[in-house]
């Protein structure tokens, strides 16, 4: 039994490095959020089912690939992101930390029900032409859209750092991070900057989305699955992190997929609960952050 | 002076609510008024550590569901009645509230790191409830139809109203004499400045764990209940987010901290349920003016329906008529 397990260790430690690429771009979304407006989401998950849904409808009725819904889904979760926040979450919440929580709480449950509402409670999948063709990697198959979901989710996390240190816009918004009366002293609109925050934080829940549609299902209920994991991710790499977001996520990855391995299909759920308690306990700071 | 009108209320409204089986026929607001009292009950319950003592938990649902838990496998493996399981549910819930609130509140989690790992909390006991033989897994548990007072299960509607009633009954006590004791000023003083609580030589540590031991406590008693009436448990239910969200809800939409608030917020929104249920009875619905509703409340009326009654009161003058309902001393 062990040793049937062994040998498929490598596939399973493969699989989990896919799955966690995408989870680090969900966890990306909530760390950014987190980094510069010290807020949680708690809406994260639903926000991400609300993505996979676009993309599953983009399919269904445009006919339009996953894979090229992203350069759809993403800009229009930015907005949707920006407005949420800058005429919603921030004027309500008076900028306190557990009003944020219960409201983006509050959120998810009109957000989720909604879903309930106008798509029903069935499961959705898509089928693509390619959904079955694999690469043979001699001890395991390894299908295409894993691996496109994989290198797309690792380009747009390279691309969000890229954003974040290379142009005055990511300036702006690790100084507003930092020091936000400072920031606000030296001119930048500090509610703008929060919102569109808020916005690229949704738009990597969009990007998300769109990859994980060809290999995961939808239903109003798929959020609630990746809120522990992102928060999870979130405080295992240090909130805020970047570096940290990527790194959980393969972490989180792996350990589900050798979880579900050694434990079994429904004991093999219990890491992720495991060690956000324990990392909260223990190392609430995670890898790489500097504080809680 | 005080509590003597905070007994004449409670003893008058409990003799209303002790009378009314006897005036509503109907099983169903039989049945309607049982949930109200529940979800009244176990909303105290998180009002205890979430209203009280200002620390807000994602995962209340864990001492239900283990309470649940524990005196349907006595009653199932051992065949020890619910009358005496119930007790042990009590003891699980606070046990289980001793060791999350010694792990999380020692390493100095607050605000959203406790109600995340709450949450954590929850999730975890649910996926070990699903693994494990003797719950039952994911088939969960069938408890047989035993009508009387040793197995708490009675023929018709009106045992359990009157179960139900006493749960909530009992919870307004406790919610009464916190507003009267040292323990309830403390928990106050933790809510609103930990720092200057911890100065003046409050045992914050301590306070906070005995006070999630009483929501652990009563957690316990309600998921007893909760299966000896509906004789059925499995790991989605008995750990479900929903419930969570449930006690949360109510109490924040009565009015947090306050001895009435739980009662009113699951008045309200059974109300806004049943009515919302209908006019369109389709699934989400309610669900989603429940959110509205929590986020309307946060926004505008953090201190709950019970606050918008105090305001009024305060604008026209300051009369002891608004701590009587609030029952809330610095009114």
């Amino acid at each position: 039994m062990l040793s049937i397990s062994l040998t498929m260790l490598p596939a399973a430690i493969i699989n989990g490095l896919m799955y966690g690429a995408i989870y680090a771009l969900v966890a990306l979304g909530l760390t950014l959020i987190y980094g510069v407006l010290h807020i949680i989401n708690f809406a994260h998950g639903a926000m991400l089912m609300l993505a996979l849904y676009a993309a599953f409808f983009l399919f269904q009725l445009g006919q339009i690939d996953p894979y090229m819904s992203i350069f759809i889904v993403t800009p229009v979760a930015f907005v949707f992101g920006y407005l949420i926040y800058r005429y919603g979450i921030g004027v309500l919440s008076k900028g306190k930390d557990q009003n944020i929580l219960l409201i983006t709480l509050g959120l998810s449950i009109i957000i989720e029900n909604s879903a309930l509402f106008f798509f029903s409670g069935d499961q959705q999948t898509v089928s693509l032409s390619y959904g079955f063709e694999a690469f043979d990697l001699g001890f395991m198959y390894l299908s295409y859209p894993k691996v496109i979901s994989f290198f797309a989710a690792l380009l747009i996390c390279a691309l969000l750092w890229a954003l974040m240190s290379l142009t005055d816009l990511g300036r702006a918004i690790r100084a507003v991070a930092k020091e936000r009366q400072g920031a606000r002293l030296v001119g930048i609109n500090v509610e703008h900057i929060f919102a569109v925050t808020f916005g690229l934080g949704i738009a990597c829940l969009g990007a998300a989305g769109c990859m994980m549609l060809p290999i995961f299902y939808v239903d109003p209920y798929t959020g609630n699955i990746f809120v522990l994991v992102a928060f999870t991710i979130v405080v295992l790499g240090g909130m805020g992190s970047v570096l940290g977001a990527l790194l959980g996520g393969f972490i989180i990855g792996i350990t589900e997929s050798v979880g579900g391995l050694l434990l079994g299909e429904s004991l093999g759920q219990i890491g992720i609960s495991l060690i956000f308690i324990l990392i909260l306990i223990f190392k609430p700071t995670g890898l790489f952050g500097s504080k809680v | 002076m005080e509590i003597n009108r905070h007994i004449i209320l409670l003893l008058v409204s409990a003799a209303v609510m002790l009378a009314a089986p006897f005036f509503i026929t109907s099983k169903f607001y039989i049945d309607v008024l049982t949930l109200i009292f529940f979800t009244a009950y176990i909303g105290q319950s998180w009002n205890i550590l979430g209203g009280y003592a200002g620390q807000f938990s994602f995962g209340g649902v864990m001492f239900f569901g283990t309470g649940a838990y524990t005196s349907s496998i006595l009653l199932t493996t051992f065949g020890i009645p619910p009358i005496i399981g119930i007790v042990f549910a009590i003891i699980a819930g606070a046990l289980l509230g001793f060791i999350v609130g010694f792990m999380s509140f020692r390493s100095g989690l607050k605000g959203s790191y406790f109600a995340l790992i709450t949450l954590a909390f929850a999730e975890l006991l649910r996926v070990l409830a699903n693994s494990v033989e003797f719950t039952g897994g994911g088939v969960g548990l069938f408890l047989t139809y035993a009508p009387g007072l040793k197995d708490l299960q009675f023929k018709t509607p009106t045992g359990f109203y009157y179960f139900a009633l006493l749960l909530m009954l009992i919870s307004i006590v406790i919610a009464l004499w916190l507003e009267r004791s040292r323990f309830g000023a403390q928990l106050v003083a933790i809510r609103e400045n930990e720092e200057a609580a911890e100065a003046l030589g409050i045992n914050t540590l301590k306070c906070k764990i005995y006070a999630i031991m009483i929501m652990g406590a009563m957690g316990g008693a309600a998921g007893t209940f909760y299966a000896q009436k509906y004789l059925y448990l499995d790991p989605p239910i008995a750990y479900s987010i929903h419930l969570s969200v449930e006690m949360l809800l109510v109490t924040i939409v009565g009015g947090m901290g306050t001895v009435f608030g739980p009662l009113i917020g699951a008045f309200v929104l059974h109300i806004v349920n049943e009515i919302a249920r209908h006019f369109i009875d389709t699934p989400g619905l309610s669900l989603i003016v429940y959110g509205v509703i929590l986020i309307v409340i946060i926004s505008y009326l953090p201190n709950g329906l019970i606050g918008l009654f105090r305001k009024r009161m305060k604008k026209s003058k300051p009369t002891a008529l608004d701590r009587l309902i609030s029952g809330d001393k610095d009114a």
